[in-house]
């Protein structure tokens, strides 16, 4: 853990919940009291139906690869023995979509449709990161 | 009342372009403005208004326009803002002028672009910024970059690779518009590539930024600044240069998410510019759609109608748009083969077509242009019609 060379993200206070809940390796999303609508990253109000009230929610952490690129620059050194990498976008059960990478497929076997479940990477003593493992059904 | 044919752009001014780095981005602004009002045979004492789009160089300045001001010494200005929708600011700017100039409130407004991101190359012996200091990283607090997501291309390809998914679009599809606006470009002697030819074996040579975009996919980055007078139409017969009128406006912002929708804001900007320009599509003789990739011009081409949604790829592939072909499309070579200046690339090279000043490149008797601009991933959009006749 300690030679983890990748960005770290930043906890903001917004997003606090999201990365505690990953700590415990459970996936959680901001759900809009008012009207139900998921959500992700954390906003502070609910573009449906502007409502303030939401509520941090665990979620299936199941979902099928919605898009995905394969990166070939390196824009940060901890990514200079990786590219070229995919990158992933995954569209949970719930609806919501969640930028992450896919472990265990090679950039070039990344399909749109695959289906997907989450898995969780302890980074640092703080920060343990979402990603995702291909599923059978 | 429709402002059809009401105001026109009576004078356009281009700074050199790309690898450029004797000014900075006020520096390119007040030349090209200079430049601008030259051309139309008019003075500083003449403009009554300053819109500007400011590009990444004139990050959290604030008051850009009023710097600009200042800097050229522009006295009494009736309109001064600056606006920002991305690629779809400079059509929207000079929206925003005919509308000012129209209603009365100004007679002569300068639409502007600049920036200078590109700084000269390091001196042998200087690193190269690679060593990783925590102060160059920075930018990668968020958690995007947690999963090595990086800058817009990544965003873009998320979006073109849901089109290629969903519709078979090929790269050879998007390679198609490189070539094309390539072989445009060879034709325009100020083109950052005029002198440089390209093949489609050379676009499927050119090396990945990010899967499905090749090097040649994405626009140039280019130092430089870009302005146009806009004023009233009957003002403009009587400047230097033939006026080149402006029949249609609209502004198409759909909000949502493009990656589900894989439309852009075409569709609703058509809407208005078509309809005040009195036009349809087969009246258009040349197109100039902004380009930040190929795929942006290969989506708003199915937005505008010219072919059905997911069609876009084979639409291309037969070189209709390349010199020569049946829709002359970016022919000045576009921001990926000429230079990058925004919305203002593709509102330029409208006004040279409508002008006749093409020389090698000129489209024969070009009376009407469609010009569009484009920001955010496929987010905002605006349209020009602008035409020869008044």
């Amino acid at each position: 853990m300690t030679d983890y060379k990748k960005p770290i993200p930043a906890i903001t206070p917004d997003m606090q919940p999201f990365f505690d809940a990953a700590k415990r390796h459970e996936l959680v999303v901001q759900r809009c009291a008012q009207c139900g609508t998921h959500r992700f990253p954390a906003r502070e109000i609910c573009s449906n139906c502007l409502s303030r009230a939401a509520e941090w929610v665990r979620v299936s952490g199941e979902g099928e690869i919605f898009s995905y690129n394969v990166m070939h620059q390196v824009y940060h050194p901890g990514f200079a023995g990786e590219v070229p990498y995919a990158v992933v976008v995954v569209k949970l059960k719930e609806g919501v979509k969640m930028l992450s990478n896919l472990l265990g497929v090679p950039p070039h076997d990344v399909k749109i449709g695959m289906l997907v479940r989450v898995v969780f990477e302890d980074i640092t003593d703080a920060v343990t990161l979402p990603k995702f493992v291909a599923r059978q059904s | 009342m429709s402002v059809k044919g009401k105001t026109a752009i009576a004078g356009l001014g281009i700074t050199k372009q790309g690898k450029v780095y004797d000014s900075n981005h006020i520096g390119f602004a007040v030349e090209a403005v200079r430049l601008a009002l030259a051309d139309a045979g008019l003075t500083r004492d003449d403009l009554d208004g300053v819109l500007l789009n400011p590009g990444l160089s004139w990050a959290d300045q604030g008051m850009g326009s009023f710097q600009l001001q200042q800097a050229m010494g522009l006295r009494n200005l009736r309109l001064s803002a600056t606006m920002n929708a991305g690629g779809a600011t400079a059509c929207a700017m000079i929206q925003q002028a005919a509308e000012a100039i129209d209603a009365g409130l100004c007679s002569a407004v300068a639409c502007i672009f600049s920036d200078a991101p590109l700084k000269p190359p390091k001196p042998k012996g200087e690193g190269t910024g690679s060593g990783g200091s925590a102060g160059a990283y920075g930018f990668a607090r968020g958690l995007d970059a947690a999963y090595g997501q990086f800058g817009v291309n990544a965003m873009y390809a998320m979006v073109a690779q849901r089109h290629m998914h969903l519709y078979g679009t090929t790269n050879d599809h998007l390679g198609a518009i490189a070539v094309a606006e390539r072989q445009w470009a060879n034709k325009n002697p100020a083109a950052q590539f005029y002198d440089t030819p390209m093949t489609i074996e050379d676009y499927r040579r050119s090396r990945w930024v990010v899967e499905p975009f090749h090097l040649f996919d994405c626009c140039l980055v280019s130092n430089g600044g870009l302005a146009v007078i806009v004023t009233s139409s009957e003002r403009a017969r009587d400047l230097k240069r033939p006026p080149v009128y402006i029949w249609g406006m609209g502004q198409g912002h759909p909000g949502g998410d493009p990656s589900e929708t894989l439309t852009s804001g075409a569709v609703l900007a058509k809407q208005s510019a078509f309809k005040m320009a009195g036009i349809t599509l087969a009246d258009i003789d040349v197109v100039e759609l902004y380009d930040c990739y190929t795929f942006t011009v290969l989506v708003c081409l199915e937005d505008y109608g010219f072919c059905k949604k997911g069609e876009g790829g084979p639409f291309v592939a037969d070189g209709k748009i390349a010199p020569g072909g049946s829709l002359p499309l970016n022919t000045g070579g576009g921001q990926l083969s000429s230079f990058y200046m925004w919305g203002m690339t593709p509102v330029s090279e409208g006004v040279i077509q409508m002008r006749g000043d093409g020389d090698a490149r000129q489209v024969p008797n070009a009376r009407i242009a469609l010009v569009s601009g484009n920001g955010g991933i496929l987010s905002t959009h605006s349209t020009l019609i602008l035409s020869k006749d008044p």
